[in-house]
């Protein structure tokens, strides 16, 4: 995939309860801005009172939706994307992104599977698809890395 | 609040994972279907693993139900042209 203006990604967060998704969801928004892409983010009210909190003018987050309202836009056929990252810690983050995987069936799909019970909660993932499992709870950094690595993002920017 | 929760609804089970869910389902329905997710069912596209087991017991329907920050609870409500629109659009299973 190369990074043109067209690409069109979406970021699925899930519950904010473990620290470090919202600093790498900002990461990776400021990274998928670099590379071209337009994104959007979904996620429920407090992940987005989280972000908007974290970066008020909007320097790196950009359009941010309600999980429902990103599934309807799919359903009804007025959004699509090339690459989804979903980032999940619990069983109800691995069914929004099994439901994202299933509507987006030919873009490219990481899970970024976190928190303490990461190892456990990714053996729930039923579908094919990219997986970055870190157990990652207030640390960023090693997940960071991996993303790096998975997505070629160039570390040595960062 | 998503329109679902707006309707009478009851709580058959909660803090299950979705897995065990389409077990719930499976079992204690008389009849069951599958769905794929962002089928919408009472207005709202449903989340989950694919294939979504629902099932009806009469006019009821009762469904996965899966909030980011609660999990996935099993819901039930009573709405007759529900559960004959899911006998249309669900898929009924080869084997149960």
């Amino acid at each position: 995939m190369t990074d043109t203006d067209t690409n069109k990604a979406l970021i699925v967060l899930g519950c904010p309860e473990v620290p470090v998704q919202n600093a790498i969801a900002i990461y990776t928004a400021y990274q998928l801005k670099n590379h071209g892409y337009s994104f959007l983010i979904a996620g429920n009210p407090a992940v987005m009172k989280l972000l908007m909190t974290s970066d008020p003018e909007k320097h790196y987050i950009g359009k941010m939706t309600t999980l429902e309202k990103a599934v309807e836009e799919i359903t009804s056929g007025d959004a699509t994307y090339d690459l989804c990252i979903a980032f999940a810690h619990s069983d109800a983050g691995i069914s929004y992104a099994a439901t994202m995987k299933y509507l987006l069936p030919s873009a490219r799909f990481i899970t970024i599977v976190f928190g303490r019970e990461a190892e456990n909660i990714s053996k729930l993932i039923e579908y094919e698809g990219e997986q970055i499992v870190e157990v990652a709870v207030h640390n960023p950094m090693q997940l960071r890395k991996k993303m790096n690595e998975v997505l070629g993002w160039d570390a040595s920017k960062n | 609040m998503g329109c679902i929760e707006e309707l009478t609804h009851e709580i058959l089970a909660k803090g299950l994972t979705f897995k065990e869910c389409r077990e719930f389902i499976t079992k204690t329905c008389p009849t069951i279907y599958h769905i794929q997710p962002g089928t919408k069912l009472f207005g709202e596209g449903i989340i989950g693993n694919p294939p979504i087991v629902v099932g009806t017991d009469g006019n009821t329907v009762v469904f996965p139900y899966v909030k980011p920050c609660h999990g996935t609870f099993i819901l039930k409500i009573e709405d007759p042209k529900e559960a004959t629109r899911l006998s249309i659009i669900g898929v009924k299973p080869n084997k149960r």
